[in-house]
């Protein structure tokens, strides 16, 4: 049973098309990277699927069993703004229903204490969020999403704003939650997170399906970086010989 | 001294409007610096110089036109946002302008002598009446209690409103509580420091707060805090001066302000709460 199907999925800005004709499903428990180049469509897809961004054509079935937790980029954040850490996940478990006179209970801060301790970050509840490092501020959205008990979890470059060590981390962590959940993330960081991943969609506009067999489906007609990376040796010495491809095909990778 | 200050009926009332003024701009002021929603507050107030002028030319109370002229502008502004591709600061900028336009319009159709505008410019707390008064009073009321009764939910849409969207709460509903409250705001800020001040009260109690706290809710109460103090200084001293009580106001807050900074950049704290 899928989790996600993405069907002939068509999305425009204007007259700018940023995705066209995208197909794949997302299976339970899988955890899935989106790779590609920036402005290739990567957060267009994920907005998509969370219901944040208009489709154009073709549709996006997320079975209704499922709970979609979202993690988004910490670049996108006022660092500035008031709130402390246990305010920014807690936040997390708001009814969607508006409830005049809603307030925390004591139940709501526990379960949140307990994610954070999960999370490593259990220390810091009382933190503004402006104090905090690239990599915990990644921790407590990654906490935030955590406290609706979702079943997929799709983070946008997770990695983007933290040092190795903690890279690492985080890569650990979420195979430990992909135990349990399905997990969608965008990444640039192919090298590093391909052996935790069961596949790999590559956006350009159109997408481009891999798995750790090296089959490869879909449509992109562009080199992609996980071709060079499984084929990368062959392509190096096709292209020393000075056989195959061209280099200014490759000048985009 | 003071006594023989409070003697004056109207100067009680305008103690008193001073107070509900800072109450408001703690609250309301927090949430708009926040939201970077000031330049939109700015046109709210101006639109509604366009309601004025519409009370004189009809014959009604002059603030009751304000009030509905600023509330229609800030729905308006919502609707033209969510609607078209139209960027919310030119959207703004053409309210701003047409609602000043409208005012002075209006104003020139108005038969007799031309009323002085100056006191909804700039403001005159001295000629704040009872009914005003209770006018500014319940509106306050109102906004206090909204307020904290969404609290959590004003703090994630002030936060992340795209959150708020996945969570599927409905923003439009929090989005347009919010500018009804803004332009709530304005029409009791009107009397107290006019038009094209209420931006400073607004602002300048919130910014001095900041100076002090990282807490949404700490920020509103200091908030709140300073802008009485700097009203109520103003007003003491516009009394004593004999100065236009809006300006001195203003001035005061200001002033209040730069120390205030000044004072924390030699002095700071690391871990504020």
């Amino acid at each position: 049973m899928s989790v996600i199907t993405v069907d002939d999925l068509t999305v425009r800005y204007e007259q700018h098309t940023a995705l066209s004709h995208v197909n794949f499903t997302v299976e339970e428990k899988e955890f899935i990277g989106i790779i590609g180049p920036n402005g290739g469509g990567k957060t267009t897809l994920i907005k998509a699927i969370l219901g944040l961004k208009k489709i154009d054509e073709g549709r996006i079935v997320v079975d209704a069993k499922e709970v979609v937790g979202y993690v988004p980029q910490v670049s996108t954040f006022d660092k500035g703004f008031p709130i402390s850490v246990m305010d920014v996940i807690l936040t997390g478990h708001l009814p969607k229903k508006i409830k005049f006179g809603h307030r925390f209970k004591g139940h709501d801060e526990s379960h949140a204490l307990r994610v954070m301790t999960q999370l490593g970050i259990d220390g810091l509840a009382s933190r503004q969020i402006g104090q905090l490092s690239g990599g915990q501020m990644q921790r407590v959205l990654i906490a935030r999403a955590l406290m609706n008990h979702p079943t997929v979890l799709v983070l946008d470059e997770p990695t983007a704003s933290v040092d190795q060590g903690t890279k690492v981390d985080i890569y650990e962590m979420l195979k430990s939650l992909n135990k349990v959940i399905t997990i969608i993330i965008i990444t640039h960081d192919t090298t590093q997170m391909w052996p935790y991943l069961d596949r790999c969609i590559y956006i350009n506009k159109t997408a481009h399906l891999h798995n750790h067999e090296g089959e490869a489906e879909g449509d992109a007609l562009d080199v992609c970086p996980i071709d060079w990376f499984i084929e990368g040796e062959k392509i190096q010495k096709a292209l020393t010989e000075g056989t195959g491809r061209n280099d200014t095909k490759h000048s985009s990778i | 001294m003071i006594q023989s200050i409070l003697q004056y009926s109207f100067m009680q009332n305008a103690l008193m409007a001073a107070i509900v003024a800072s109450l408001i701009c703690g609250i309301i002021g927090t949430i708009i610096v926040e939201k970077q929603l000031v330049s939109m507050s700015g046109g709210i107030a101006h639109a509604s110089f366009g309601g004025i002028g519409l009370g004189y030319l009809l014959g009604i109370e002059p603030i009751i036109g304000g009030l509905i002229v600023a509330t229609s502008a800030s729905l308006a502004v919502g609707q033209i946002q969510r609607r078209t591709k139209t960027k919310a600061d030119t959207v703004v900028s053409m309210m701003w302008s047409a609602g000043m336009a409208a005012g002075i319009l209006f104003i020139a159709l108005t038969p007799g002598y031309p009323p002085d505008m100056t006191s909804y410019l700039f403001g005159d707390i001295l000629t704040v009446n009872d009914t005003y008064l209770s006018i500014m009073i319940g509106l306050a009321l109102i906004m206090i209690v909204v307020v904290a009764l969404l609290y959590n939910y004003f703090k994630l849409y002030l936060f992340d409103e795209e959150y708020a969207k996945i969570l599927k709460i409905n923003v439009v509903v929090i989005e347009t509580i919010l500018y009804m409250m803004i332009a709530f705001s304005i029409v009791v800020l009107i009397k107290v420091v006019g038009i094209i001040l209420a931006l400073a009260l607004l602002t300048i109690p919130t910014a001095s707060a900041k100076l002090f706290s990282v807490t949404l809710s700490r920020i509103m109460v200091y908030a709140t805090f300073f802008g009485m103090v700097y009203s109520l200084s103003g007003l003491t001293i516009s009394y004593y001066l004999n100065i236009p009580s809006g300006a001195s106001i203003i001035l005061v807050s200001i002033t209040f302000y730069a120390i205030l900074a000044g004072v924390r950049k030699i002095m700071p704290v690391r871990d504020q709460v």
